[in-house]
């Protein structure tokens, strides 16, 4: 195809502005390649979750109990809306695991002999399933045999009901139920020392003394079931087998962290392309008006040979979609290769058999679509004045920049000034919004430093106080079953135990009016020292001698407040209901929990002293010989180890942060780069002559950058404390916008994330400035005399 | 008013054999061909010359802004043509005031702010507003140039030139873009400039009107002096009509 006369010319003029186009495509792209990671990575991840859950029949409705009688299956699946029902056996597990000192948690789950379960179904990524009636085979979760590298037909060592038995593993497995796997209690997930075994049914059954009765049952609802009252008819069904409170997908911990994931995609697939495309439109505004300032003449002399004023405005959006198509072309690889990072973080914390990121068509129709539309709207304004550019003006040049005294000046402190810096004050109080558009964008690189350290800042925060503050033990114990409080002081004489403290943990609605939660209630002593009950400020607060201390997320979720009283309904032994004081309340991090001092919570089970866990501190020379007792005690079935925690945390957590600091990192150098350059470029068309005359007068060419430079220079000084202030109205939106029942983000922003991001946007505008500076060595100072501009 | 005899005379600037060839693309033009030329201390001398025939380029070396491509040029005992670009700017700086065709204002400056910006860096500095007075723009020293006529503009701009006191006032076409009346104002102000404060003056022209106010008036054509007139009487500026 030929290209018309006014084509190439618009291809030409890009060619000569080739730095500018580059650097508002360049913004562009970043607002494209972001919009299409988050929204693909939304859809993939919600087609990825909802073709698992329906291929693998992931349940509707979770409930654990004591012990109940097969039979009572059948009644379960009379309830009006369930369609299918599945008993089965969980029970935790304390394995050792060729290769690993350390004791690990397991949770062995029971599958029928010689066929699938009809929920939560496995998926077998190697190997075979489980012989019928083989009673020493396993089938592993992925995520554990990968941590531990182990492969088929190892074998772990379990202690089941008391006694040791080797399991082998005959298939690695992926449940749609363990998508996210952490252990209980853990606030991040730690593959090597927590894993999921399905046994099968026959040997789970007569090893636990559960023959022909279940302690775990799920359900699968028809369609337009209502929940909420399954629910109900299942507690109430459950309730004399000990049941431990039903509880929908919204509450399952697995389902909950992916949910999570999809609903953060979904906000930052508005919020950052927002930012980018809003800056890109903005630089495009400032490109174009300037081309047009400068084709003055040649608008007029279209226009007099006859282009209608369509087909001139035309002419400048072709150039505005030019750099639009430049834009889509490197933001749609972008997007695709942001897409393989973030797969590959999620790799590390989500296990789908197969995890697709896939670009949609329709995801790059609308990444297109908005781009051209914050395209024109961006150039909208100087278009229009091409368009509306009568040929007879155009022909003459445009009239000299019309300037007042400042502000400054009109309070009487001009004479103060040296001329220089008044030229630098005008030129900036002549274009206000533009100034304060460049201010804005500027500040917003900045704001995306703060914001991208922010998450750093904050989950630091939040380790330490996790790790310092509220574990202060350095090992803790779960038992299966309340034992008889004697059994601390057998923990306390274990070889390296310097310190051990008792645990209770019941579990329990509580019930306020009309709105219930499952929670677990948590009994320590009052004057324990390896349990802090701490504030997201760092402040400790006393446990309360009598009543419930909860969560204040609890309080809200439950609208309660302190003084007033919720029904708890143990769901444990004899199942006391009692209404209970909300004595205080903690701004507590994760989670919704509640404690209680250990003798109340004894008292209100109407039970003596036992305890479900204990937590101590301990000799680390003595580690490994307390490690193989553990290993050997048949009541243990959960050691949690801080120091793993915390190496796991390292592992993936953290790495994931660095990386998303260094994508935030190019992202505000690009933006910061993007401003600074384009408005320094564009000051020195604006201005060349004027610089000129300055150097044919004698000026050096410091003292003309200083005069180019300053001005971005105050602009630039002035976004940061903005940026700044903005970063920190961000951190606050990303707190809120967080899933509060499970994570709540301090809003922690360290003064060396300010001077981080400060300094970052300093030595993008620098750098850039720099570049522009040299072109003020080429300036040619005959030309420029002799033309008008 | 005569012009200083000619054995008292010190000559401010010597060009010998000044050539300067321009590559444009794959063609030479060659601007000045051998250009022979002397500017005495205090004269008024006008470059006269079509458009195209190398007075523009002449004045450039004279300023420091352009070197030939041969020959020498000697602002009076140093060789202007072995400066480098700092030293052609120092040179510029403090010995050189230029007036443009199109003023060259900066227009976020006031006249007096205009004329500041060169006092603050010059050596020898007169009062800003001394010399906005010589050009008899003592009353409108606060405004901006876009509340300025083309001719007021022009007037600033030889104030802001000639300000630092230069040794030379080195004016392109400067009324150029002027009507006749504000033409001759702007003329009467470097005509002044030059007797009073004794400035050597170059003024470039193609309008053989204003010749008739100088010393010495140099023919400039297709890159070569073609011939050089003394005008035994200077004309004033207000006299002149074209």
């Amino acid at each position: 195809m030929i290209l018309s006369a006014l084509n190439r010319k618009a291809l030409r003029d890009l060619w000569q502005m080739k730095g500018l186009a580059s650097a508002v495509a360049t913004v562009m792209a970043c607002g494209v390649a972001l919009f299409i990671l988050s929204r693909s990575m939304l859809f993939s991840l919600d087609l990825t979750q909802r073709t698992y859950y329906e291929r693998y029949d992931f349940a509707d409705v979770f409930a654990g109990l004591k012990r109940a009688p097969n039979t009572l299956a059948a009644r379960i699946a009379e309830i009006p809306g369930v369609a299918r029902v599945q008993t089965r056996i969980v029970v935790p597990v304390n394995i050792s695991v060729p290769g690993l000192d350390e004791p690990a948690t397991g949770r062995l789950i029971s599958v029928p002999d010689g066929r699938e379960p009809v929920l939560n179904r496995l998926y077998l990524r190697e190997g075979r399933f489980l012989a019928p009636l083989a009673d020493d085979e396993v089938l592993a979760s992925e995520a554990f045999v990968t941590a531990n590298n182990l492969q088929l037909q190892d074998t772990i060592a379990a202690v089941i009901n008391g006694r040791m038995k080797q399991l082998r593993i005959v298939g690695i497995v992926l449940s749609p139920e363990y998508i996210y796997v952490i252990k209980p209690g853990d606030i991040v997930p730690d593959d090597k020392h927590f894993g999921v075994f399905w046994m099968n049914e026959n040997a789970l059954s007569t090893a636990y003394d559960l023959d022909e009765a279940f302690n775990d049952v799920s359900l699968g609802l028809l369609r337009g079931a209502s929940e909420p009252d399954v629910i109900q008819r299942l507690d109430d069904l459950l309730e004399k087998y000990g049941g431990l409170g039903a509880r929908g997908r919204r509450d399952q911990l697995s389902h909950q962290f992916v949910d999570n994931e999809i609903e953060q995609n979904r906000n930052m697939g508005m919020f950052a392309p927002t930012i980018f495309l809003g800056v890109a439109a903005f630089l495009l505004n400032v490109v174009m008006t300037r081309t047009i300032n400068s084709q003055r003449e040649q608008i007029a002399a279209l226009k007099a040979f006859g282009y209608s004023s369509l087909q001139v405005g035309w002419h400048y959006v072709t150039m505005v979609l030019m750099i639009v198509a430049a834009a889509l072309a490197a933001g749609i690889p972008g997007g695709l290769w942001f897409g393989r990072v973030t797969t590959q973080m999620y790799a590390k914390l989500f296990h789908f058999p197969e995890f697709q990121y896939r670009i949609y068509f329709s995801v790059i129709a609308s990444a297109a679509g908005i781009s051209v539309v914050a395209g024109i709207v961006g150039a909208l304004t100087a278009v229009v004045r091409a368009v509306r550019l009568p040929p007879a003006e155009a022909m003459r040049p445009e009239p000299p920049a019309s300037f007042s005294p400042t502000l400054m000046e009109r309070l009487g402190l001009g004479h103060l000034v040296p001329p220089v810096l008044l030229m630098i004050v005008r030129q900036l109080e002549r274009h206000p919004i533009k100034t304060a558009l460049s201010m804005v964008a500027i500040a917003l690189a900045a704001s995306v430093l703060v914001l991208g350290n922010f998450f750093q800042d904050s989950v630091d925060y939040m380790m330490t106080a996790q790790f310092q503050w509220v574990q202060k033990y350095d090992m803790a114990i779960a038992t299966n079953d309340d034992v008889a409080d004697r059994a601390l002081y057998e923990v306390g004489r274990m070889p390296g135990v310097l310190r051990a403290e008792p645990t209770r943990r019941v579990a329990a609605r509580l019930r306020a009016g009309p709105r219930t939660r499952l929670v677990g209630i948590t009994g320590i002593r009052r004057d324990n020292q390896l349990s802090g009950l701490v504030n997201m400020d760092g402040q400790e607060t006393p446990l309360p001698p009598d009543g419930l201390m909860i969560s204040k997320k609890l309080a809200e979720v439950l609208e309660v407040n302190v003084g007033d009283y919720v029904e708890v309904e143990a769901l444990e032994d004899k199942r006391p209901k009692q209404r209970v004081l909300i004595a205080a309340t903690l701004q507590d991090f994760t989670g919704l929990r509640a404690y209680m001092d250990l003798d109340a919570l004894h008292r209100l089970m109407r039970e003596g002293p036992v305890l479900t866990g204990v937590e101590m501190l301990v000799d680390p020379l003595q580690q490994e010989t307390l490690y193989r007792e553990l290993k050997n005690t048949p009541q243990v079935a959960a050691v949690n180890v801080k120091k793993h925690a915390m190496d796991s945390f390292d592992k993936t957590i953290a790495e994931n942060l660095r990386i998303m600091k260094s994508i935030n990192l190019l992202f505000a150098v690009v933006i910061a780069v993007g401003v600074v350059y384009n408005s320094a470029r564009i000051s020195l068309a604006e201005r060349g002559r004027e610089l000129a005359t300055l150097r044919v007068m004698g000026f050096t060419r410091g003292e003309i950058s200083a005069i180019l430079l300053g001005e971005l220079a105050i602009v630039t000084l002035a976004a940061i404390p903005l940026g700044l202030a903005l970063g920190h109205a961000f951190a606050w939106y990303m707190c809120t916008a967080f899933d509060q029942e499970l994570f709540r983000f301090p809003l922690v922003i360290t003064n060396r994330t300010y001077a981080w991001a400060a300094t970052v946007v300093i030595i993008a505008a620098t750098a850039s400035g720099l570049i522009v500076r040299r072109s003020l060595d080429h300036l040619d100072l005959v030309a420029v005399l002799k033309s008008r501009e | 008013m005569s012009a200083p005899a000619a054995a008292e005379r010190t000559s401010v600037f010597a060009a010998r054999g000044v050539t300067k060839v321009y590559h444009m693309g794959e063609v030479d033009v060659h601007a000045l061909r051998g250009i022979d030329l002397d500017l005495y201390a205090g004269e008024f001398v006008v470059l006269l010359g079509a458009s195209g025939s190398g007075k523009s380029t002449l004045l450039n070396i004279l300023g420091g802004l352009d070197s030939p491509t041969a020959g020498s040029v000697h602002y009076r005992d140093r060789e202007l043509t072995e400066f480098d670009d700092a030293a052609l700017t120092r040179y510029r700086r403090d010995h050189v005031g230029f007036v443009f065709q199109f003023y060259n204002l900066i227009p976020s400056l006031t006249a007096v702010e205009n004329v500041s910006l060169i006092t603050d860096i010059a050596r020898n500095p007169m009062d800003p507003v001394e010399s906005l007075r010589l050009v008899n723009l003592g009353e409108r020293i606060n405004h901006f140039p876009a509340q300025l006529s083309g001719g007021e503009q022009q007037r600033v701009a030889i104030a802001r030139a000639v300000a630092k006191q230069p040794d030379v006032l080195l004016c392109d076409e400067p009324t150029g873009a002027l009507d006749v009346q504000t033409g001759i104002l702007v003329l009467e102000a470097i005509e002044r400039i030059n007797a009073e404060l004794g400035t050597t003056t170059a003024v470039i022209t193609h309008n053989a009107v204003i010749a008739e106010m100088a010393d010495r008036v140099i023919h400039v054509s297709a890159g070569k002096i073609t011939s050089v007139d003394v005008n035994t009487s200077r004309r004033p500026a207000s006299e002149l009509d074209w």
